[in-house]
């Protein structure tokens, strides 16, 4: 069939099954715009800054398990969009990112909205394109969204020049791909994971460590399956919160920087990682040379470069999680015998007696961990939680009752400040049954805080809830302890109203100060199914705890602050 | 870690920006690299890029396996038993002595391949080491400008 370049983008989005595009047009990619207008193979929706458009692409492909689609125009309009690009990298999430380019003369000629998109966005897409002919893009489509979901999923941008856009070509879409270089390798090495085996069944003190590539691969039931007939033990990173679930008796909690006391001391102490699609990050393991300084390691990932980066493996195997659990469950069914675990099961409970994940409480002032634990208690498992960076998504990953993966959703590796917003508008997108809170803080939500038109004109009613201490708290937090005090550019005590902020662009907006006030606009922000903020003023100098210093071992928590 | 030297043989996808991906990999992990070509295979839609990096065990590591994600990147070998080979050119006064210089590359299978009205041109092809030394050997002769072809190399 003859089509022209942006018919043939329109085309492959609305094959591939994607509902919603996110993104903001722009002179380089006004063809295929044109496009979107006349066809109705899929939604719209224009955000109002192309970094929102990708973190909602984002947060629509966390949630669902889908390929999220974004689209921005040349220079400013995909420099824009280039953190939502390094945040989807470094949290291994499936997008693909449509962006315009000058027509093929100007490139190189410094033209008008002319920047290297390929060139900038190299290091942070698992691949990307730029489309010098039209006979090209079909198959380039296709392949975007193969390498976008398969092996290690990952962010991929397609730069097309507007003169391809407009090209005539024949759109013979392929059913399948065929990247003679690309060939991730699914399976686990069947030997591997028989040596891995056996060694869990002779280990004394094992320990599940389970990471985000458990949440990519869709493999929460098997890992609760495999700690259920194994009884061993578990702990979650930030990114695999929920796998587990909240009420599991074998999820010992979060671990890292603010993990919780058991959680660090079992990673300790063990003599036997088994590392699930989890990469030993720098924030998880502390003190390298001090990190499970008894454990041999079985290390499951479908990246082969994650395995032995950072510390040495002793079951290397390179597979998808869903496969290597099942079969790992095969050869320990009727051979493991939990009962030999129980006595470091038993040292596990009494760490987690000794020092459990608490907080102190207040009449006088809401503390944000009450807050956070209110807001599971109300909505718990019918909530998707996004959250921005910093204290309160600390607070969030400790204190919330995640019941299930895909449930939380954050930017663990890049950090990302003004992520959480746009997120849960594209979680909210995705998944219209759920209700989507975004626990946010009063620095992170002002850097996306345009959205709030985005959420009035589409009726997204996603509620934002502002832990608001007036500080750049995690900054503070460390300036705190180890910078003297010096509260250099963190106080934040000039702000907008936050209120009038949120009506002013169509929402709903509310200022909260205590628990009774909190629980009342909670269930009604619930019920006006409107975007809204609700503005909570949180003890100012609450600090995130337990905390490893950075760069101290695991197993040294600093558990109370004292002035 | 001790640092250890390594060439690397990297087979690519003939496609734009294929050694950009490389380069940008290695300048963005903080990896060295010593010589770098590359050249196309003939009959094939492959590129040969022979890379001579330095760096400790888990550091090589790391690096075959980044440059395997690479999705144009379809063979990836780090070399033990090999034929290595470097070529260089030399070009030296014509006033020198020409007869010296030319036993000289002899010796490092080379010769003199041009002679001007002012100045003289000489290569020589030979491993790695053995090419440091030539140059060191040229030095008596007072070479006014040397280029070096960077490392290839061959699996025996």
């Amino acid at each position: 069939m003859k089509m022209n370049g942006s018919q043939m983008v329109c085309e492959a989005i609305t094959r591939e099954g994607v509902k919603v595009v996110f993104g903001y047009p722009g002179g380089a990619i006004m063809n295929v715009y044109d496009e979107i207008y006349k066809q109705d193979g899929f939604k719209h929706i224009l955000n109002r800054h192309e970094q929102a458009s990708v973190h909602a692409a984002d947060g629509y492909a966390r949630a669902t398990g889908e390929v999220g689609v974004a689209m921005v125009t040349s220079g400013p309009g995909f420099t824009n969009a280039v953190t939502g690009l390094a945040t989807a990298y470094m949290d291994s999430i499936p997008l693909v990112v449509i962006s315009g380019q000058v027509p093929l003369s100007l490139i190189g000629t410094d033209g008008f909205q002319e920047i290297d998109a390929v060139g900038i966005s190299r290091p942070c897409t698992k691949h990307n394109y730029l489309v010098r002919d039209i006979n090209d893009l079909p198959r380039i489509l296709k392949e975007a969204f193969y390498l976008a979901r398969s092996g290690r999923p990952g962010p991929v941008l397609v730069d097309i020049p507007k003169d391809v856009t407009a090209e005539f070509g024949e759109f013979d879409y392929p059913d399948s791909v065929d990247i003679p270089t690309y060939k991730p390798s699914c399976k686990g090495n069947d030997r591997q994971i028989k040596k891995a085996a056996e060694a869990i069944i002779n280990a004394k003190k094992p320990l599940i460590y389970i990471g985000g590539g458990t949440v990519l691969s869709n493999a929460s039931e098997l890992v609760r399956e495999l700690t259920q007939i194994t009884q061993i033990p578990a702990v979650e990173t930030l990114m695999a919160r929920g796998v587990m679930g909240a009420d599991n008796p074998l999820l010992l909690g979060m671990l890292g920087m603010h993990g919780n006391y058991a959680s660090n001391m079992a990673m300790s102490e063990t003599d036997l990682i088994i590392s699930l699609g989890a990469r030993f990050d720098d924030r998880v393991t502390g003190k390298l040379s001090e990190f499970a300084r008894y454990a041999q390691i079985i290390h499951v990932d479908i990246d082969p470069a994650n395995i032995g980066k950072l510390v040495d493996v002793d079951y290397p195997i390179v597979g998808d999680i869903t496969i290597v659990v099942e079969k790992l469950i095969e050869q320990l069914q009727e051979r493991v015998n939990p009962k030999n675990y129980e006595s470091w099961r038993d040292v596990l409970k009494r760490y987690d007696t000794l020092h459990p994940q608490s907080f102190k409480d207040s009449d006088e002032v809401l503390k944000p961990q009450w807050v956070i634990e209110r807001i599971g208690k109300l909505v718990g498992k019918e909530a998707i939680i996004t959250s921005d960076v910093g204290q309160h998504q600390m607070w969030a990953a400790q204190h919330y009752p995640f019941d299930r993966a895909r449930q939380w959703i954050n930017s663990g590796g890049l950090g990302t400040m003004g992520f959480g917003f746009p997120a849960a508008l594209g979680a909210k997108v995705g998944c219209p049954d759920k209700i989507v809170i975004n626990i946010t803080g009063d620095g992170s939500i002002l850097m996306n805080m345009q959205e709030l038109v985005t959420a009035a004109e589409y009726e997204i009613p996603v509620i934002n809830v502002i832990l608001n201490n007036h500080y750049l708290g995690m900054v503070r937090q460390w300036q705190t302890f180890f910078y003297d005090k010096r509260y250099s550019e963190t106080d934040l005590s000039y702000q907008p109203n936050f209120k009038a902020l949120a009506e002013a662009c169509g929402g709903i907006g509310y200022d909260v100060t205590t628990k009774e006030e909190f629980d009342r606009v909670l269930l009604e922000a619930i019920e006006r199914k409107k975007v809204c903020f609700i503005n909570v003023a949180i003890d100012r100098l609450e600090n995130v705890l337990p905390m490893v210093p950075s760069g101290g071992a695991l197993y040294n928590m600093m558990l109370e602050h004292k002035d | 870690m001790e640092n250890i030297r390594r060439v690397i043989s990297v087979i690519v996808m003939n496609e734009s920006s294929v050694l950009a991906r490389i380069t940008a990999l290695f300048a963005g992990r903080g990896y060295n690299i010593d010589s770098l070509t590359v050249a196309p295979i003939p009959q094939s839609n492959f590129s040969h890029i022979t890379i001579v990096t330095k760096g400790d065990k888990r550091i090589i590591e790391q690096i075959t396996k980044q440059l395997n994600k690479l999705v144009p990147v379809f063979k990836v070998m780090e070399h033990e038993e090999m034929i290595e080979k470097e070529m260089v050119m030399v070009k030296f006064s014509v006033k020198e002595r020409l007869s010296d210089i030319a036993a000289l590359c002899g010796a490092y299978n080379g010769g003199i391949v041009n002679v001007g009205t002012d100045i003289v041109i000489a290569m020589a092809t030979d491993e790695p080491k053995r090419i440091e030394h030539f140059l060191e050997a040229t030095q008596i002769f007072n070479p006014i400008e040397v280029v070096r072809g960077g490392v290839v190399a061959i699996e025996r």
